[in-house]
This record gives structure tokens, C-alpha cells and sequence, in this order.
């Protein structure tokens, strides 16, 4: 059995936040199913949100406010305040690290403006920030290299628990096939969000859902699984991510006749109003009739920015457009639409990142998460641009600082490494042996395409029990399903398997929550319940699972400066 | 109807690697990942490759199509079919295969590790952030743009016979702190990378360049802290001897005068090194190789010496 103090799953920019927080006094492991370079923190583009006030004066209260009326006043506040007030310094402290910024001509760290923020403060590089951090602080494990243990390449596939304290993971070596039990004293959970559930996405392959669902199958209820974000600018038909940035710069949103039709949306913002707003409203053109060429496609017109401003700017997104459309945003107007992005639910975190069980925030021993498969909730229904990073950098510390008083002086518990090894190996085991004749791939796809047209952009009470109805077939389905790769070395079939596992049962969580709350807010939208109903709703969602189903309770939404008040833009 | 033609290893079943035809129906915009995905969900679920984001970010996706490096996600398929409708891809080079197109990174992460991939920051952190101008900025700005999908290291010529050379990304990762304003261990660096295996057994190629999905360009890299090393006075080592007698030689006949070139780059007091030479010497005397022993200058050395002069300026 392997040991180490702290193991923690996933090496994107929370997981690698707080391995090196923890590695200063303890021996800690980092397990990426990928390579730390490879995590999809690295694909975000526009930029990392703080008041540091180096265009324009800001303040922590003004990005407070912004952030809570963007989630559409679901956030809990306490937690939005330690937040924002850590921002500036986590900045700064990256900066120290090395991280390579874009500079205002003084020579301070720019800043540019965002959706839902009322002032400039998403700090850049260029369009590239998540990959820029994501190095940073990968330049900073190679140097504790000697404190810091990474698992590059092992896929993790269960938690170890023991009553109300987890005590370790089991994982398998993706190279080898050979599976391995993990003892420490403490877990943190850094594994993203669950895309992928989605037909236009623009997550990457590897965010599936694995960590949630290890949680939620050990008793550990989701927070708001129905809050998914649809980004508005996806590039037509793959959904790769186009930066916001575009719109922070300037660019316009066209619809078919040629319209900036966020006129009628948000006046005020225009196509700088929050992601969910925008994501409506080109759906609702797209829906009327008005998308370009009476296709699911709206234009992102650049072209007034000029070629200067796009190549200092945004020259990364330039080059993903001509690449993969043959288009050049510099002559042409750039053809998008929603794309499935975050996921604002996910496991409950307290503000120290303990993972909590309950409304009432009792903690779960010995783990801990952070970033995008927690839900702290900083977001609350809707998250604003540039907040994400910012989320998994401080909480990524928080998490790595608890962890460190939590696990000082602790023992490591009781771990049955042969029953638990046991149970993973039954479980590749059942997939080998299955001789059916289901195509996986078939089933993937027709899970994407119900979640994009039943429980997408806009969702209401038949839609979502026909999507739940049809998740549930594709479950039984899935029992059926053709393998044909039996090997053990570098077998990335069984390893999409155990992810469309994970996926099927996320894509229905995500459902039944959508199924349950009955009004719309943020991200959610019910067509048949149009409005928000603070009365009935004005709290987090907690699904668990049971013998009968998913249970799901609810939580309080903690306010503390701001009462929620009615949403325009 | 396109053939690929994929490179199959598996040692699990057989020890040596073959290829495997596949059709497939191009679909419109499809690009090259698109297509491996389309044959390993309905063809061959059997097939291995890594890949991730889809999005030309992450790096995981590079492999060999029609011979070279490339990041499978940035490619439209139709544009790589050759004249025989036919794709052919194989695992990137200078890497051990471990299974069909994944090969071994570790050789590529040990020698980027190698060059102290991270800021040396000069003083105490201050309250804010570290200033830096935008001219600063950009002097880091490309090499930071690197993905580590080691399209540059597959098709590095020098990797292929010399094991020990650090590889354009690794260089590449060097010149990311070489040129950061922040930094305090310039000359240490460049002490380091002047070292053999460092910048100056680069052949200049320019593969690397070809190669690079990003705008990291590795040899543009290593040019720039081929550079630093020589203002910086690193002058004590056989690469930088060379670049300098091959600039003297030019400067002063307005040619290359290739037997200066030899001492030159091994110093002329080096009398083990310039012993060493001799057998090669020897073997080039065979085999009508040698160099005019009478050197001369071109006609037009004056203006040669002109621009020499200019460019001091």
C-alpha cells in the first residue's frame, strides 16, 4: 500500500495551489488522471478577477456586489467576502511566483473588463491567463520537487472511508493497469467539473465527473448540480471556448439580420452582461428564427477592434479560429454559439474547504476539496467571468491550509487495502466480462445530445423528465455495452468506460435537480417557471443518493451585506 | 474515403509495431483528432492515444502525421491526406513508444526540469507586484506560450544522435527565465546552458521552429539566449568560440576561412583539445576535404567590413 500524509487528486490550478501549501510541512502526493501541464485550468483564456485598481479605482465591495448579483444572489456571501478580499494578494503572490502577465504602460499587471463586473479587473496574459498560471505554478512543484510527489497519468476511481472519516483512494497507474490503494491522512479533491455531459462543450475530454461522483457514491450529497453555465461564445458546432475577452475588448454580437440584439436584452451592459444573459439571449434569437442563416449560429464580429488590438490581445483565439474554421476574426465575423462551460454545483465545501455532509456543516473527516467540483458557493447560480481561477487559487490555498491543521499530529486510519483494492478490480473486472453488443460511443452520444436539447440553455418540466427517462435507459444500456480492448497497458477505452459510468449517473443528477427547482435563476432557466422565486427557492439544493432515488434537501443561502433585489442589467 | 495509416505497438501481444490501414469518410471541418476518435469509437476502440482540450492548449494530442510532429487537434484532416488519400500516423520520435501513439515523456520532463524551470526573483517579494514594462514583458511572452507537447523534441535532429542534448523546449523553457526582468541568475543560467548539451549543440536546423504549434519557436529561443551568453561575457566554452571565430573570419577577409575555424573554437592554447582534432584533419587530408591552406580575401571586403562597422553601431 502506498502512503503519503496528503494525496491530492487532480493538478490543475487548486489541486497545484495547495500541494504547495501542504508540501511546506508535510508529504504530499498530486494524482492527475493527465499531466499537471495538461489540466484544463490551462484552456481559460480571459483573465483572473481582482480589485487591484491599476486601470480604474475599484474595491473588494464592488467585486463583492458584482459577484452576488451575477449569481443572481444564490451565493453564500460570507464566503464571497473572504473571497474578494484574498484576490489582490493572491494575485500578487502569483505575480511573485513568476507568472507572466500582461502590463499597463507603467509596468503594473493590466487589467481589462469582463461580463457582470462594473469595473475593469480581470488581470491577463494576453489571451492565455489559465495557461499562464497553470505553468506558474507548475514551475513552482518542479522546484519542491523533493516534497512533492506527482502520479502523472493514474486515474482515481474511489474513496476510501471509514464512518465519517476518509482515509485514503484507491487509484489505478493508467500506463499499467495495476491498481493501487492510496493511504493518508488526508484528501483534497481538486478534479474540475463535467462538461462533457454535453453535446457543444467547451470542457476537455478528461472533465467527467470522476471526483463528484467518488464523493456522491460514498454518501456525500452535490450542491447545486442543476447551476450549469453556458458559455455564449463556443465556436459554432465544436464549442471550443472563444474569450469573453473578445467582448471585454469590444467585439459585437450579431444576430442573422445583422442586430446587436443584447439591446433588448441588457441595455445597459450590452454583450458585456453575465454569461447567463448573454447565453439566453442568443438562444432566444436562435430560437425566433434570427441566428445566422437560420442556424443555431450567431456572429462575434471583432473586426472594428483591427488587427493591432486582436494580435496583442487576443492572438491565441485568432489562431484557434483560423485553425479549426479557416476563419481570420481580423477580416470576418466569427460564427458561435452557447457552449456548456462550469459547473457552479459541486461538492459542499464550508469556507476552509472541508467537505461538508450537510446543512447543518458537518464536516467529513479528512477531506477536503477545492476549485470547480466544490461548491463553496462563491457563484451562486451563475458565475462571472475571470472568478473561476480566482476560486481555485484561493480556495486551492485554503484547502492546502486546512489540510495542514487537520492532518499535523494525525495518525493514519484503519484502510482494508485488499477488500478496497477488491472492489475496484470487480469493477474493471464487470466491464471486461461484458460480451454485449451496446456501442459505448452510441450511448455517449445520445447522453450529450438529450442533456444539450432537454436540460441546456432552457429547460422545463417535460423536457426534463423525458431526459431523465432517457438517462435512465442509457444506464441499463450501458450494462450492455461492446469492450474491446482487454489489455492492461495504456488502455484508454476502459478508462472512457468508467468515465460514461460517471457521466450517466451525473447527467441524471443534474436533471433531477433542474426537475426540482421550479423557478429561474442564473444559470437555470425554466421555461415553465420563468421567474425567480425567492419564497420557495431562495436556497441551495442538496441531492443525495438513496435505495429509492435521489433524495434532495435543501440548505440556506447565507446573505449577510446584500439583499437580493431584482436583476437587470 | 480517406486510409489512415496508423503505426499499431503493442508489446503486450506482439513485440514489434506494424501498421494498421483504417477508412474513413472525412466529416466536413473534421480535424485530424476528430478523425482518431471517429476510429477508435466505431472502428478500433483498441487504439491508443492521449488527448485532452481539444483546443490546441493542453499539448497532450501531439503525434507523427506523414512524418512529422504535429498537434492532432489543430490539424483539418483534409489538409494532411497525401496524394494517395492517405494519412499516415505514427508515434513522435525521439521518445520510447509505450503503447500504439503514447510514447515515454520522461526523458522531455527530466531535461526540462534539468534547466531550474522557475523564477529566481532578484529581491524580497514586495507589497504589490514586480514591475514590469510591456518591452519586458514581451521578451518572455513567446517562450511562455509552450505547451510541452513536445512536437519540437519528436523532430529535434540533434536529440536523434546526441541523447544529451536538452531539446528545444527544454532551451525554449530556459530563455522564459534568461529574459525575465525579474530574474536575478541570468549569467548562472547562461553559464549552465552554455554547458555541452546546452544552447550551442543546437544545429540550427530550424525543425523545431517548423514544428512548434504555438509561437515558442525554439530555436528563436535559443538564438536569444545564445545572445545574452555572449554579452554576458560567456565566452570559455567551444560553441561560443566557434560563433565568435566564424564572426572574426567573416569579418576580417569577408569569407570563412575554415582553418582558423578549428582553433578558434578549441582555443589556441588548448593543445590536448587541438590534438584531437588531428585524426579528423588526417581524414579529410584523404579524403580531399581540406580547406585552401593560403587564405584570401573576397573582393568586395571593404563592405563587408562596412556593414560590420554598422552593425556595431
Amino acid at each position: 500500500m502506498i502512503e503519503h500524509d496528503v494525496v491530492i487528486v487532480g493538478a490543475g490550478l487548486a489541486g497545484m495551489r495547495s500541494a504547495l501549501e501542504v508540501c511546506k510541512e508535510l508529504d504530499v502526493a498530486v494524482l492527475t488522471k493527465v499531466y499537471p501541464s495538461r489540466s484544463h485550468s490551462g484552456a481559460a483564456q480571459g483573465g483572473i478577477a481582482a480589485s487591484l485598481g491599476n486601470s480604474e479605482p475599484d474595491s473588494w465591495e464592488e467585486h463583492m456586489y458584482d459577484t452576488i448579483k451575477g449569481g443572481d444572489f444564490l451565493n453564500d456571501q460570507d464566503a464571497v467576502e473572504e473571497y474578494v478580499k484574498a484576490a489582490p494578494r493572491i494575485i500578487y503572490e502569483l505575480e511573485h511566483m513568476g507568472c507572466v502577465f500582461s502590463r499597463t504602460p507603467d509596468g503594473k499587471i493590466a487589467q481589462r473588463s469582463f461580463g457582470g463586473h462594473s469595473k475593469p479587473r480581470a488581470c491577463f496574459s494576453a489571451d492565455r491567463t489559465g495557461h499562464a498560471i497553470l505553468h506558474a505554478l507548475h514551475e513552482q512543484l518542479m522546484k519542491n520537487a523533493k516534497s512533492v510527489k506527482i502520479y502523472n497519468e493514474w486515474y482515481m476511481h474511489s474513496l476510501v472511508v471509514d464512518g465519517d472519516r476518509c482515509n485514503g483512494v484507491v487509484v489505478s497507474n493508467i500506463q499499467t493497469g495495476d491498481v493501487e490503494v492510496i493511504r493518508a491522512k488526508a484528501v483534497i479533491f481538486c478534479t474540475g467539473g463535467y462538461g462533457r455531459v454535453y453535446k457543444i462543450t467547451s470542457n476537455a475530454f478528461a472533465s467527467t465527473a470522476d471526483g463528484v461522483m467518488a464523493a456522491f457514491q460514498v454518501g456525500i450529497p452535490l450542491e447545486d448540480p442543476e447551476f450549469v453555465q453556458f458559455h455564449p461564445s463556443g465556436l459554432y458546432q465544436q464549442g471550443i471556448l472563444f474569450s469573453e475577452a473578445a467582448r471585454g475588448e469590444g467585439a459585437y454580437l450579431l444576430n442573422g439580420k445583422g442586430e446587436r440584439f443584447m439591446e433588448t436584452y441588457a441595455p445597459s451592459r450590452m454583450e458585456l452582461a453575465p454569461r447567463d444573459i448573454v447565453a439566453r439571449a442568443e438562444q432566444s434569437e436562435m430560437d425566433a428564427g434570427r441566428g445566422v442563416n437560420g442556424e443555431d449560429c450567431i456572429h462575434l464580429d471583432l473586426r472594428h477592434l483591427g488587427e493591432a488590438r486582436i494580435m496583442e490581445r487576443l492572438p491565441q483565439i485568432r489562431q484557434l479560429a483560423i485553425d479549426f474554421l479557416g476563419i481570420d476574426c481580423v477580416t470576418d465575423p466569427l460564427p458561435i454559439q452557447p457552449t456548456a462551460h462550469y459547473s457552479m454545483g459541486g461538492i459542499p465545501i464550508d469556507k476552509e474547504g472541508h467537505v461538508i455532509v450537510d446543512a447543518d456543516q458537518t464536516k467529513m473527516q479528512g477531506f477536503f476539496a477545492a476549485g470547480e467540483c466544490s461548491c463553496v458557493s462563491v457563484h451562486g447560480g451563475n458565475r462571472l467571468g475571470t472568478n473561476s481561477l480566482l476560486e481555485a487559487v484561493v480556495f486551492g490555498e485554503r484547502a492546502g491550509k486546512s489540510v495542514l491543521k487537520y492532518a499535523r499530529g494525525k495518525d493514519f486510519g484503519n484502510v482494508n487495502e485488499g477488500q478496497e483494492k477488491a472492489k475496484v478490480l470487480e469493477k474493471f473486472e464487470d466491464i471486461f466480462q461484458r460480451d454485449g453488443s451496446v456501442s459505448y460511443n452510441d450511448i455517449r452520444e445520445e447522453m450529450k445530445e438529450i442533456m444539450m436539447t432537454h436540460c441546456g440553455v432552457f429547460r422545463d418540466e417535460e423536457k426534463l423528465k423525458v431526459c431523465i427517462e432517457t438517462l435512465k435507459g442509457l444506464q441499463e444500456r450501458f450494462k450492455r455495452g461492446k469492450v474491446t480492448d482487454k489489455g492492461k497497458l495504456f488502455n484508454t477505452e476502459i478508462y472512457e468506460i468508467m468515465e460514461l459510468g460517471n457521466m450517466l449517473s451525473m447527467a441524471e443528477i443534474i436533471a433531477a435537480a433542474a426537475l426540482y427547482r421550479q423557478e429561474s435563476r442564473g444559470g437555470h432557466f425554466r421555461t415553465d417557471f420563468p421567474k425567480r422565486d425567492d419564497e420557495k427557492f431562495l436556497h441551495h439544493s442538496l441531492v443525495y443518493d438513496s435505495p429509492d432515488g435521489f433524495v434532495i434537501k435543501t440548505k440556506p443561502v447565507v446573505i449577510t451585506k446584500y439583499q437580493p433585489a431584482e436583476r437587470t442589467y | 474515403m480517406a486510409t489512415f495509416r496508423i503505426k499499431r505497438f503493442n508489446p503486450e501481444k506482439q513485440p514489434e509495431p506494424y501498421f494498421e490501414e483504417f477508412n474513413l469518410d472525412i466529416p466536413e471541418a473534421a480535424t485530424l483528432l476528430d478523425c482518431m476518435n471517429q476510429i477508435k469509437w466505431t472502428l478500433d476502440g483498441s487504439l491508443s492515444y492521449r488527448m485532452s482540450c481539444r483546443s490546441a492548449i493542453c499539448g497532450s494530442c501531439a503525434v507523427k502525421s506523414n512524418g512529422h510532429a504535429l498537434l492532432a487537434c489543430q490539424q483539418q484532416a483534409e489538409h494532411l491526406v497525401d496524394d494517395n488519400d492517405t494519412i499516415t500516423l505514427e508515434p513522435l520520435g525521439n521518445m520510447k513508444p509505450i503503447k500504439d501513439l503514447v510514447v515515454d515523456f520522461t526523458p522531455f520532463r527530466d531535461k526540462i526540469n534539468q534547466v531550474k524551470p522557475y523564477l529566481e526573483p532578484k529581491d524580497e517579494a514586495p507589497e504589490k507586484e514586480r514591475l514590469q514594462s510591456q518591452e519586458e514583458f514581451l521578451i518572455i511572452d513567446d517562450a511562455s506560450t509552450c505547451i510541452m507537447c513536445g512536437a519540437c523534441y519528436s523532430d529535434c535532429n540533434t536529440l536523434e544522435v546526441d541523447e544529451n542534448f536538452l531539446g528545444p523546449a527544454a532551451l525554449a523553457k530556459a530563455q522564459r527565465f534568461v529574459g525575465d526582468s525579474r530574474d536575478s541568475k541570468t549569467l548562472q543560467r547562461v553559464q549552465d546552458l552554455s554547458e555541452p548539451g546546452g544552447i550551442w549543440d543546437c544545429t540550427h536546423c530550424g525543425e523545431c521552429v517548423e514544428r512548434c504549434p504555438k509561437p515558442a519557436r525554439p530555436f528563436d529561443r535559443i538564438k536569444e539566449i545564445m545572445t545574452v551568453a555572449l554579452e554576458n561575457g560567456v565566452h570559455d566554452n567551444n560553441g561560443a568560440r566557434h560563433a565568435l571565430a566564424f564572426t572574426s573570419s567573416v569579418k576580417r577577409q569577408g569569407i570563412l576561412n575554415e582553418n582558423l575555424i578549428a582553433p578558434g573554437t578549441m582555443g589556441w592554447f588548448n593543445i590536448p583539445g587541438l590534438l584531437s582534432l588531428i585524426p579528423i584533419g588526417l581524414r579529410m587530408l584523404l579524403k580531399g576535404k581540406i580547406p585552401p591552406i593560403i587564405p584570401h580575401s573576397i573582393e568586395e571586403v571593404d563592405d563587408v567590413k562596412r556593414i560590420f562597422k554598422e552593425l556595431d553601431q
